[in-house]
Parts: structure tokens; C-alpha cells; sequence
């Protein structure tokens, strides 16, 4: 039989309902994995052994006693530092939360729990998610399963690396800027963006709450759908969570047919400093989409030039007022107070000693951006330019029923390359800022390996809100395609671990 | 009025303005679940939204959303079509997510006025602006002798008072009101607490915090243009303090300007003991709040049909049920003031339901026990003396079982708790003696004890009958009805008149 | 386009409740210069007559009903705390009146 850690989570979840596979033991291989894997890899912080193992029996009493087991029922999954989690650490790659354990679980945990899916642990991510690479984590980089001197992607980095180097079939990331969608690109793999407000955020430790998005990672666009799923829908505990029917992925995974779709390319996101190798592939899976029946076209979409700096103002100035909570006064770090310091001297001094340098930056420049005086040519103005990209994103929606980019400009680039140039980090964004800022669903599948380099390659598909389940027509058609056309999945081709 | 006083209010023209923080009286806080109760053991009313806990988010209370429209309504305010909710970012260890929810440039209801009466006069006083925010927890300061900042080694925080809905609501500057200035202030907050308790909406006690008010007060050069630098009084805890607040600042700043100083603009805290002001915090550098919309809570949009089904709610405001009760109970302008000063209207209103004569009910709750009131402290109306009672003294003393002096000392012992109007006299003996049979006994004792006096009386010098009711009163405690003693003494010396 | 000193960083870094060091300052000084320089031309764009989003969700009047919920035990909420007395959280002395 396939090894236990190569099946999809569909396959899993079927031999476990079946019988022929227990949870216990597809949950103790992939914990095996992560035990020989992770060492080099570093994609996880914490393993649940004992709480993973424990889901997993509960799944196999459920079978045993004959109860329904949902189509997640005792899959693992891997899930990002930043989601809450009762009980167990939650650090968000922050020095300043080291050892704190939640008093409840968000409300993606919850349905993950509800849906019988066990937790393996928690994965690694740039500090409080802001970073392309995860190299900004304060316990160390993560590495690129293709590579493993290569950044996995960030922020959700631990995330990605850990399904596309089989320790967990599933995982859940968070998307701000692209950091669901440029991991799964650089590693492989399928990654989900829902449109904002489809994913609770109670629970997701902020960093910049109008943009932030908890989404899907798997091998394959079916089992994304199916996470999507078991994720998505109401919640009142989020007052920005949409009250509407979950759009059907899952259906739309498996119908897969895009004869007459109307997909535009969007002009301002290909370009000068994108990579050959990605350029090449982006265009061939283009192609293929013609080739597939769909009526390809370009549009442009001019104001998506000023998406990066509307981002880098919105998001630091978001940041800056969500991280003044850690403050050393209820939680987490407390460095410096020897009797006689005052509060503000202790919290002045936890904070310069408990957030790294990425994350002090963003902080002063969301307090400068919305200081008196600055809020209008900073803040205000970004703040403009997301209604323009949203008039954008509307009138091209208007021609096409998708729109598709590279999901990112270049192939994992190596650890280290970029760790003192904040800006040229930030153009890993360049192609999925867009999306957050008008709140969109976007996905990123993989379309090749790049000549040049051998390395993974995305293809950025962009639906308007609420229309989720097109990113998963679109995807499974090219997946599909592209996996007669190789004979396997591309993440097959990865080297051996 | 002082000569201080005087020579302040020669030289310049008080300004005054109010900002008064009204704890709603919800069940649930603001943003969460969590019970309101008052005075519960330390950190037992918390959740991760109202703790700031990473993750957690807000999510608007219904009632405080209405309360706060019915109190717009009820100020004459207009109710904004559209709003939102602000952050107010500033760090201090009361404030569990170093922001405070409130509102910035888009307050709920905007422009109304609250008229009130001072010295028969009516003052609009009008109001800028109510808005809904959330309040702060609670810090003990330790190690200090005063329990105040200064010298404390450590504090102590509890949040059970945290996110408790909170409304501000601000006047505009007050001009125009010269010597009178403390008076109309202390008017306008106890207009503003009968509004509010008419709404049910609060139980504002300004002792346990439900009604906090802020003074601020700027003195203008007589004819000036320009107006004065202000200044901002904190810890004013009750109406008196109010009144006493506004008059302290209007001499201090007079003091202040007349020996060629500069008023600082800064924050000041009363002391209740001294009725004086010291300097807090200097405001000079005012803080930057960096405002900006909350991006976890969705707009407010009342509609229409919705605000006028408040309004349909409002009960007779206290302003308009005084006018027709003084018009009931004919009683002066100022009578009323009186009454409403001394918080005893509800009970007057309540005793001359019972079918007393308005005169004597207004008679007996602003005289005697406006007395035992005040001796103890207290407010008329949390005296434990019920309107029933004080109905069936009045009763008794127009059967004549009681007269004016004895009643007294029955209000005196159903306030210590002895029972009700008619187990006190009983127990206590107080009823008067109407017995002919027992006044005879004493008649007889005093024309005994001064022959001098009965002889006059024989003589038809009626007049002497006087000292003879008063040594039969002596003899009886009081407890004789002296218009009955003197028929009978009359009629016992054979004379008459 | 005003530039930004180390004073200015320094300030900044009090309003944020950041101890850094000299070191610091000096660095952040000219990479916060950098950076707010490529993203200040989102005034370029930023007319008059156009709204700003503060949402992409198209929500009003999302509210809950007047009724408590499960609160977290004592014991749970200072469960975290670096440090605690009689129930309440203790924090160092504090400087600021409010």
C-alpha cells in the first residue's frame, strides 16, 4: 500500500472510515515523520504527541461505535503558531509570547476539532506573520523541503514545508499579504486565500485585522476543498465574519471544467524583475488553460502598481496598535523589572527585547503613518488606494470570471539572500497584496518547476468575493491537466528527505 | 459667595464644559459576555475579549447600541445616519489591549442640549456630541500612604470593570453664566442623572462610579476676544463636588492670572476633603491617540423606523414632569429646585399618589426628613422610610392620634428600623392623650402647682391659660393635644374663651 | 517629503513603548527613511472625491444580544501573568496619571 504519509487526505480519511487504516496509526506514522524529517527541516515548534494521539483514538472509538465520521474525520494537520489552541504553547515565532498556552481555542480549531481532524502541532512562521520567509521567526528559519538551503516561503512557512515534505497532509496557514499563497508556490504545493470575512478570525492572533485570512494548505486541490470546508462559515464571535452560505468548493473541485471560463491576465503583475523560469512556466499554464477551453484574455488593472506601498502602510499601522497588547503586564515576557522600574521602563524594555527587528520596524512605521499630522498623506491615502484596487478588481471582474498572475515573482530564493534589504523582501508580495487589500478569494496552484533552477513554480488565481468555489474550478482543471501531462503530482519530483 | 470669588467674577467670565462618563447598566459588557455586576470579587468577570487576550475580538451589545440612541433622543440630539467605532491607542496597564474601543469623528449623536433650571432661570446647556465607548479595569496602587499614584511601589490590577459599555457624553462650552457658573453645572449633571435614570438606562451613582464627570473651566478677560486656557478637573464624585470643583478653578485661575501668570493647560484632580485642585497630568504636549477606525467592528447604520421606535420609548423627561407637578402641587420655582436638589421628587410624587395633600407631602420629605437626610449623609430617597409611612403619619396626625412633635419622633424611630408608624407608637407609647379622664389628672396637678396662674384665669385673664397647657404638656410629654388641654383647663376654672 | 531623523525614530519608539538602543536608532533611522519614501507616493493617487475602505466586507449593525457567556476563571485569566497578588495582576509601579 502507498506509504501511510503519501496519501491524500481524502485517501486517508476513506481508509479510516473504512477500517483498514486507524487514526492511531496514520497519526503515529506522520508523527514518525515529523521525528525524522524535522531536524533539518525545522517546520514545527511544538508537537501535540500526547493530544494528537488522543484525537486520533477518539476518531477510532467514534468508527468503533459506529458513529458518522465527517470527510476529515482522523486526518493530521499541521497548524500555524498564530491560531489560539486551549492548553497548548502559542508563540507566533515571538520571543514575547515563549511559553504562553491560550485559555481557549479559536474558532478554526474548533471546527477543525468538530470535524475530527487531529493536530499534530504547531508550525513555525515569520514573527507575528510579517515576513516572506520565515527567516524573521525568533526560533529559527524553517527550510524549503526542495532545498533545504532555501526559504520555505513566509509567513506561514512551517506550515507549507510541512505538507509538502509529507509530515502532515494538511495544514493551515494565514494570508496578510500572500503568506499562505507564496509559501505554497516556492514549495509546491496548493494554497488557499478566502475571501475575507469567509474564515472566523476569533482566535487568530492579529496582525493586521482587515486583511488577515486563515486558509487551507494540501498536495492537491480536492483536499484543499475539503479543509476549506471544514473551516469556512458564520461566526458570531467575528463581527467582520460573512453571514452567508459557504461557497461550494468542494463541488467545484471536482467539477473542474472551465470550458467558456472567461480568465484574464492581469498586465501589471508579470513583468521586470519576475524570474525567466517563473515567466516561462506562468505562460505555458496559460496556454494550457486555452487549451482547456477557456477564453483567455489580458486586462489591466492600473492601480495595482500602488498596492505594495498601500499594503505597507494599512498593515504596519494595523500592527502597530494590535501588538500593543504585549506589554509584559498579563502575559507573556516580562524582562527588567528589578522593583524599581516603572511599568512603562518594563514595558519599554520586554518589548526592544521580546519582538525582533522586522517586527519593531513595522510597529514605527504604523505609528508614524497614523500619527496627527501624517494620518492623511499615510494612512488615509492607502487607505484610498484599497477602494481603488477594488474598482479594479470589479471592472476587470465585469470582462472575466478570474483573473491569474504568477503567484510570485522568483523561485524560493536562498536563505540569507534578502535578510538585509527589507524592501526587496517585500517584492515577494508583489502579486498577491492585491487580493488582501479588496478582500478577494485567490489560490495559488502549482503550474511547473522552473528551468533555470529546478524549483517550484505558482500560478496565482484571483475570483471576486464569495466566489471561492472558482478558484477551485480553475485549479483542479490545471492540476489536472498538468498531472496527465507529467504523469504525478510535481511534488513528486521533490528530492528525497 | 467668598471675596475671592467676587473679585474673580469682577475681572472675568467663567467658560465651563462637562464630560460626563455614564456606565451603562447592561447585563453583558460592552464587546462580550461577561456579567456588569458591581463590586464582585477581583477577576472573575473576564473572557479573552475583554482581557485582550491575542485572538480575541469584539462584537458589539445591542442595548448599549439602543440605550445610547435613547439617550441621544432624550438629550435632543440627532442620531447619526452612519458610524463607526474608533481605536484611542495609548498604553496604560488598566487598558488590556493598550487601545480603548470608542469613538473619533463619527459619535453616534451629535448637536442636542439639555435645559435646566438655576434660581427660577431655564440655561440651555447644549451638547456636542454622545458617543459609546468601553471602560478601563481597575488599578490599586500599593505602597503609597495615600493609595494615589504618587509613591505606590506596585499596583494591582483587576478587569472586571473593563469593557463595560461606557457613554460619554460632552457639552459645549458654557459661556455667559458669570457668578452663577457652579450652580448651572451642578444643575446640568443633576438634570443629566434624572435624565438618565427616567431612561433606565443607569443607575448613575456617582459613589460607585456609573456617573463620572469631568470639569473643565477657562476664565476670558472680561470683553476678550480670545478664550482662556482651560483646564481639566478629575474626581469629582458627587453633585457637590461639582459645584465646589467649578468655583475652586474659577479662583484659582483668577489668582492665577491676576498676579501675571499663564494658566497651564493640564489635568487636576479635586480633593474632597479640601474642595481644592492640584495639578495632575500636564497636557501641554497633548497625547497623540492616532485614531483610526476599528477594523474588527462593522459600521452602525440606525435605521430610520428603528430610531423612531426609541424615540416612541421615551418616557415624560424630568425636565417636563417637574413643570407639570410644580403646576400640580402649586408649589414656587424654586421649591421645586429645591426638591429636585435634595433628590426627593420621586418620593414626593409617590407620596401624594397615596391621596396626601401635596403641601404636607412636600412639607414632611424637605423638611424633617430632608433634615435626617442630610445628618446621615444620604439622599432623601435612600432613606429607609417609605412613602406608605410618611401617608400614614400624615394620616395620623389629621385623626389627631398623633401631633406635629410626636410624629417626629415616630419618623425618627421607623428610620432606625423599629417598625412601622403604628408599631412605634404602640410600642413606645407615643399616640397623644386625648383621654379627658387621664388630662384631668394632670390639669388638676398643674393648677395645683401655680395657683397664681388659675386664679387669673378665674379672673378672666384667659391669656394665663398658657402656662398651664404648658406645664400639662410638660406633665404629658407632649403627648396631649394642646388645643383640647386648654378647653378643658378653661372649663375647669369656669371660664371662657 | 520630510525626512526622518534619529529624534523622530526616538519618539516614535516612546509612543510604541520600544527601549531601543543607540545602535538601533541609528539603523531604523534610514531604513524607516527608505521605506516610507517608496510607500509615500500612495498620495499620488489619494484624491479627494475618493472614499477611503476600512472594509472590504460590506457589513453594518452586526451586533449580539444583551446576554451573558461563559467567563474564564480567575484562575485561567491570570493564568499567564508574569506576576499576580490577591487575585489581580501585578505590574510595576506606574508613572502616568489616569
Amino acid at each position: 500500500m502507498t506509504e501511510l504519509t503519501r496519501l491524500s487526505a481524502a485517501q486517508a480519511a476513506a481508509l479510516i472510515a473504512s477500517g483498514e487504516v486507524s487514526a492511531v496509526e496514520l497519526t503515529t506514522a506522520h508523527l514518525d515523520r515529523i521525528g525524522a524529517v524535522d531536524g533539518s527541516l525545522h517546520a514545527f515548534l511544538h508537537v501535540d504527541t500526547e493530544g494528537a494521539l488522543a484525537a486520533a483514538a477518539a476518531v477510532d472509538a467514534k468508527r468503533a461505535a459506529g458513529q458518522h465520521l465527517g470527510p476529515l474525520a482522523g486526518v493530521p494537520l499541521a497548524l500555524k503558531d498564530v491560531l489560539t489552541m486551549e492548553g497548548v504553547p502559542t508563540t507566533c515565532g515571538s520571543k514575547i509570547l515563549e511559553g504562553w498556552r491560550p485559555p481557549y481555542d479559536s474558532t478554526v480549531v474548533r471546527k477543525l476539532r468538530e470535524a475530527d481532524v487531529v493536530i499534530l502541532g504547531k508550525t513555525n512562521m515569520d514573527e507575528f506573520a510579517m515576513g516572506s520567509s520565515t527567516e524573521n521567526s525568533a526560533y529559527g528559519v524553517t527550510h524549503n523541503p526542495w532545498d533545504l538551503d532555501r526559504i520555505p516561503g513566509g509567513s506561514s512557512g512551517g506550515s507549507s514545508a510541512a505538507v509538502a515534505s509529507y509530515e502532515a497532509p494538511l495544514a493551515i496557514g494565514t494570508d496578510t499579504g500572500g503568506s499562505i499563497r507564496q509559501p505554497a508556490a516556492v514549495t509546491g504545493i496548493v494554497g488557499v486565500k478566502p475571501t475575507y470575512g469567509g474564515v472566523s478570525r476569533y482566535g487568530l492572533i492579529a496582525f493586521s485585522s482587515s486583511l488577515d485570512q486563515a486558509g487551507p494548505f494540501a498536495r492537491n486541490v480536492y483536499d484543499a476543498a475539503l479543509l476549506h470546508a471544514a473551516i469556512a462559515g458564520h461566526d458570531p464571535m467575528d463581527s467582520t465574519s460573512i453571514d452567508a452560505p459557504v461557497p461550494d468548493v468542494v463541488a467545484a473541485a471536482l467539477q473542474a471544467d472551465i470550458r467558456g471560463l472567461r480568465i484574464g491576465v492581469v498586465r501589471e503583475l508579470n513583468g521586470e524583475g519576475y524570474d525567466n523560469g517563473v515567466r516561462q512556466r506562468f505562460s505555458e499554464a496559460v496556454a494550457l488553460l486555452g487549451e482547456l477551453g477557456a477564453s483567455v484574455g489580458e486586462v489591466s488593472c492600473p492601480h495595482f502598481d500602488y498596492a505594495m506601498p498601500a499594503y505597507y502602510l494599512i498593515a504596519p499601522s494595523e500592527c502597530s496598535s494590535n501588538l500593543a497588547r504585549f506589554d509584559a503586564m498579563r502575559y507573556g515576557l516580562r524582562i527588567g523589572d528589578d522593583g524599581t522600574r516603572s511599568a512603562e521602563e518594563v514595558m519599554a524594555i520586554t518589548r526592544a527585547a521580546g519582538f525582533g527587528a522586522e517586527v519593531k520596524r513595522r510597529i514605527m512605521i504604523g505609528t508614524y503613518a497614523l500619527s496627527s499630522g501624517y494620518y492623511d498623506a499615510y494612512y488615509g491615502s492607502a487607505q484610498k488606494v484599497r477602494t481603488l484596487i477594488t474598482r479594479d478588481f470589479t471592472a476587470a471582474f465585469e470582462q472575466f470570471d478570474v483573473l491569474i498572475s504568477p503567484t510570485t515573482p522568483t523561485t524560493a530564493f536562498r536563505i540569507g539572500e534578502r535578510t538585509d534589504d527589507p524592501l526587496k523582501m517585500y517584492l515577494a508580495d508583489l502579486d498577491t497584496i492585491p487580493s488582501n487589500l479588496a478582500g478577494n478569494a485567490s489560490m495559488s496552484v502549482p503550474c511547473g518547476l522552473s528551468p533555470d533552477d529546478g524549483l517550484p513554480v505558482g500560478l496565482q488565481v484571483m475570483a471576486p468575493a464569495m466566489a471561492d468555489d472558482r478558484l477551485y474550478r480553475v485549479g483542479a482543471a490545471l492540476e489536472a491537466a498538468l498531472n496527465e501531462r507529467r504523469g504525478h503530482l510535481l511534488l513528486e519530483e521533490a528530492p528525497a528527505l | 459667595m467668598s471675596t475671592a470669588y467676587e473679585e474673580a467674577l469682577a475681572r472675568f467670565e467663567p467658560v465651563f464644559g462637562l464630560e460626563t462618563h455614564v456606565e451603562l447598566g447592561t447585563v453583558s459588557k460592552m464587546f462580550c459576555g461577561c456579567s456588569t455586576t458591581f463590586g464582585a470579587a477581583p477577576n472573575t468577570h473576564t473572557c479573552p475579549t475583554c482581557l485582550g487576550l491575542p485572538g480575541s475580538l469584539p462584537v458589539t451589545n445591542a442595548v448599549a447600541i439602543e440605550s445610547t440612541i435613547r439617550i441621544g433622543l432624550a438629550l435632543h440630539c440627532t442620531i447619526a445616519s452612519w458610524c463607526r467605532f474608533a481605536r484611542k491607542n495609548y498604553f496604560y496597564p488598566d487598558m488590556p489591549k493598550n487601545f480603548q474601543i470608542s469613538q473619533y469623528d463619527e459619535p453616534l449623536c451629535v448637536e442636542g442640549y439639555l435645559d435646566v433650571e438655576v434660581e427660577g432661570e431655564v440655561v440651555r446647556v447644549e451638547i456636542e456630541r454622545v458617543h459609546l465607548e468601553e471602560d478601563t479595569g481597575k488599578s490599586l496602587h500599593v505602597g503609597g500612604s495615600t493609595g494615589r499614584i504618587h509613591g505606590a511601589t506596585h499596583s494591582l490590577v483587576d478587569y472586571n470593570r473593563a469593557g463595560i459599555p461606557l457613554v460619554e457624553i460632552v457639552t459645549k462650552p458654557v459661556p455667559g453664566t458669570g457668578a452663577l457658573a457652579p450652580e448651572v453645572a451642578r444643575a446640568y449633571v443633576t438634570e443629566l442623572r434624572e435624565t438618565l435614570r427616567a431612561l433606565n438606562v443607569s443607575d448613575v451613582r456617582m459613589e460607585e462610579g456609573s456617573l463620572r464627570c469631568d470639569v473643565n473651566l477657562s476664565l476670558n478677560a472680561i470683553g476678550a476676544a480670545e478664550w482662556g486656557t482651560r483646564s481639566e478637573t478629575k474626581n469629582v464624585n458627587s453633585l457637590r463636588s461639582v459645584e465646589r470643583a467649578v468655583r475652586s478653578e474659577i479662583e484659582r485661575q483668577a489668582d492665577v492670572l491676576s498676579s501675571g501668570g499663564r494658566v497651564k493647560q493640564e489635568t487636576r484632580h479635586f480633593h474632597e476633603d479640601s474642595g481644592l485642585t492640584t495639578s495632575g497630568r500636564s497636557k501641554e504636549q497633548a497625547e497623540d491617540y492616532r485614531y483610526f477606525p476599528e477594523p474588527d467592528l462593522v459600521p452602525i447604520a440606525p435605521p430610520a423606523e428603528w430610531v423612531e421606535e426609541l424615540r416612541a420609548t421615551l418616557p415624560e423627561l424630568p425636565f417636563d414632569r417637574r413643570r407639570r407637578l410644580r403646576d400640580e402641587w402649586a408649589i414656587s420655582v424654586l421649591e421645586m429646585q429645591a426638591a429636585l436638589n435634595a433628590g426627593a421628587v420621586g418620593s414626593i410624587e409617590a407620596t401624594v399618589a397615596l391621596g396626601v395633600p401635596a403641601r404636607d407631602a412636600y412639607k414632611w420629605w424637605m423638611g424633617e426628613l430632608a433634615r435626617q437626610a442630610n445628618e446621615r449623609s444620604v439622599e432623601v430617597s435612600e432613606l429607609p422610610v417609605t412613602p406608605e409611612q410618611v401617608a400614614r403619619i400624615v394620616a395620623l396626625i389629621a385623626e389627631g392620634k398623633v401631633n406635629d412633635k410626636l410624629a417626629r419622633q415616630v419618623l425618627d424611630l421607623v428610620i432606625a428600623g423599629e417598625g412601622s408608624p403604628d408599631e412605634v407608637i404602640a410600642a413606645h407609647g407615643l399616640a397623644v392623650v386625648s383621654d379627658d379622664g387621664a388630662l384631668g389628672a394632670a390639669i388638676d396637678e398643674a393648677i395645683a402647682a401655680d395657683p397664681d396662674a388659675a386664679q387669673k384665669v378665674r379672673d378672666g385673664k384667659v391669656a394665663a391659660a398658657g402656662a398651664l397647657v404648658g406645664a400639662v404638656m410638660k406633665l404629658t410629654r407632649g403627648q396631649a393635644d394642646a388645643a383640647r388641654v386648654r378647653e378643658l383647663v378653661l372649663e375647669k376654672l369656669g371660664a371662657s374663651g | 517629503m520630510p525626512s526622518i531623523t534619529r529624534a523622530d525614530v526616538a519618539h516614535l519608539a516612546r509612543l510604541s513603548r520600544l527601549a531601543l538602543s543607540d545602535d538601533e536608532l541609528d539603523q531604523m533611522a534610514g531604513q524607516l527613511e527608505v521605506i516610507i519614501s517608496s510607500v509615500a507616493r500612495v498620495s499620488e493617487v489619494a484624491d479627494a472625491d475618493v472614499p477611503p475602505t476600512s472594509h472590504s466586507v460590506p457589513l453594518t449593525n452586526v451586533f449580539r444580544p444583551d446576554e451573558l457567556r461563559p467567563c474564564l476563571t480567575p484562575e485561567a485569566a491570570l493564568a499567564g501573568a508574569p506576576a499576580t497578588e490577591d487575585q489581580r495582576f501585578r505590574v510595576p509601579r506606574i508613572l502616568d496619571e489616569e
